[in-house]
């Protein structure tokens, strides 16, 4: 086993959750590695799609956004943005929605909207674009986020997508069949919601990771799981395929500079 | 019918104090010499509408030319926040900006309502989301057939609606392709549309039977700006400068260099140069 980042296990521990079979709605930034490095091991038939249109998308690099010329040039077909969210999403053809969250809460609801209050916003973060959708409409949901107490709070400002609400049944309540958010990728843990109370619980522990490194870079009282696993560190294979992923990436984007270094960011 | 005209002249005659104005473009083809150009004749309480506003918007706010914002994801793509948004909506500077905020799914059906003659958009949407409490233009719907609850917003009915594509041919028939968005139904929505093209070319004769087309008769004006989608990109002509979002993110960082930035860039410019802007970032 060769070193690697907390930043690569989250994004190859992730990528693991997707199969071949699934149609997976690719939510901005961290998700995106994620998607690629599934299609590039172990799921070369997973279909990715991006809200801007672009359908079955093999990028060979990662994109900057999520409408650059790459996804649509690589892509089985590319359709208008209303079919995309019409046709596709509500449509009920999405099996994975794939979102990353500035604030996140233990039961999986995401603000990408607002710190502080939506009238006087101490810092007003871009909104929720395809995300509200996407929480409700794919058939399930998996986050994958970089732990910080900022980022993990006991109660987000603003509820942008709905995840399992104040936790129990209440997705239900709303009349949402979908089953939301059934998965969370850290830097530092993997964790399924409870399936009575849907708090996320942990349920694995990445290599070299204790339980108070968790407790410690997440917001609320975290619970464990009684079983806890060690999540089998990155193959020689699924390390190779991240990286070298990223160097194209960094190279294909290289006169950015630092949108070089953003790509990888996103890994 | 679509007139050819130079671009200054297409949005004097186009765009009016107080408008309802679209901008749009997805990440592609944004329209930002048309936007620039708009900056230059100093319009003013403009209420700007687009799902991604980006680095055109920040500056048309910064510049303090709108009242009010309709949309759905402000952010520098692959990059991060809108500074000159972010001031306007915290600190009111250098005016304060009212908000209508939506989701993606809400103003692409908004959009298509307006393009197809409906006073609203109804759609499976905003369950659980809390902008429903916030954006009072959230209500929802009961089917009259099966009794289930639906989101309902109004129709989007731009004034005027400004894109930029690949081409026109002679009528004035515009051609858009790759990454398509909005464009076709901004435009179908708006009372009055001018296009930016790459280039004209004779005619469409030789095109795929089924490609976005717009009907000539469905455009107002039609100004060729090579170049005129710059830092965005026009698909098969050349490539997103990505470097160029990543600069406007210190740009916009501060307010004397954003003013300065603006003078040198934008006033002081004119579409003609966008050409120049691209010539490194067409395909070799």
């Amino acid at each position: 086993m060769g070193d690697f980042t907390p930043n690569e296990m989250m994004t190859i521990a992730a990528s693991r959750a997707l199969t071949g079979e699934d149609v997976c709605f690719v939510g901005i930034g961290a998700p995106s590695a994620a998607c690629n490095v599934a299609r590039l091991t172990h799921a070369p038939d997973i279909t990715l799609i991006y809200e801007s249109g672009t359908i079955g998308t093999a990028p060979d690099v990662l994109p900057l956004s999520i409408g650059d010329g790459e996804l649509c040039d690589t892509a089985l077909t590319t359709v208008p943005v209303p079919e995309m969210f019409r046709y596709w999403l509500q449509g009920g053809r999405i099996t994975i929605g794939f979102l990353g969250a500035a604030q996140l809460d233990k039961y999986g609801n995401i603000n990408t909207t607002v710190v502080g209050d939506y009238e006087k916003p101490k810092v007003r973060l871009p909104g929720g674009g395809g995300a509200p959708e996407i929480a409700t409409s794919s058939g399930e949901v998996y986050i994958t986020m970089a732990q910080s107490k900022r980022g993990m709070v006991e109660r987000i400002d603003f509820y942008t997508s709905f995840g399992h609400g104040e936790g129990g049944d209440h997705r239900k309540r709303l009349g949402i069949e979908t089953k939301g958010p059934t998965l969370l990728i850290t830097d530092l843990a993997i964790w399924k919601p409870d399936p009575e109370t849907k708090e996320f619980t942990v349920v694995s522990l990445h290599p070299g990771v204790t339980r108070e490194m968790v407790q410690e870079t997440c917001g609320w009282k975290v619970k464990f799981a009684e079983k806890l696993e060690e999540t089998p560190p990155p193959t020689a294979l699924e390390l190779s395929t991240l990286r070298d992923l990223k160097a194209r990436t960094d190279a294909a984007h290289k006169g950015g500079g630092p949108a070089a270094k953003r790509g990888s960011k996103d890994g | 019918m679509a007139r050819f005209m130079p671009l200054d002249a297409a949005v004097r005659e186009n765009l009016k104090d107080g408008d309802t104005a679209a901008f749009e473009g997805f990440t592609h083809l944004i329209p930002t010499a048309a936007a620039h150009e708009a900056i230059r004749q100093g319009f003013r309480d403009l209420t700007l509408i687009r799902m991604t506003p980006d680095v055109v918007y920040d500056q048309m706010i910064g510049m303090g030319m709108a009242g009010k914002l309709i949309f759905s994801y402000a952010g520098n793509p692959g990059v991060g926040l809108l500074r000159r948004l972010r001031d306007a909506v915290e600190n009111g500077w250098p005016r304060a900006v009212a908000i209508e905020e939506h989701s993606h799914a809400a103003m692409a059906n908004a959009y298509e309502a307006g393009a197809a003659g409906l006073p609203c958009a109804v759609f499976r949407g905003y369950r659980g989301a809390e902008l429903a409490r916030v954006n009072p233009n959230i209500k929802s719907i009961i089917c009259p057939f099966t009794g289930e609850e639906l989101a309902a917003v109004p129709a989007v009915r731009p004034d005027v609606t400004f894109i930029h594509a690949q081409k026109a041919d002679r009528k004035g028939n515009v051609l858009v392709e790759g990454i398509v968005g909005i464009q076709k139904e901004a435009v179908l929505a708006a009372e009055r549309a001018v296009v930016t093209v790459e280039e004209v070319v004779e005619d469409f004769s030789d095109l795929h039977p089924n490609l976005c087309v717009l009907p000539h008769w469905t455009v107002t004006a039609v100004s060729v700006v090579p170049g005129g989608a710059h830092p965005s990109y026009t698909h098969g002509y050349y490539a997103r400068d990505n470097a160029a979002y990543l600069e406007w993110d210190a740009v916009a960082a501060d307010r004397e260099r954003f003013r300065e930035w603006m003078e040198e860039n934008v006033m002081k410019a004119g579409p003609d140069d966008f050409a120049a802007r691209v010539a490194g970032l067409r395909a070799a």
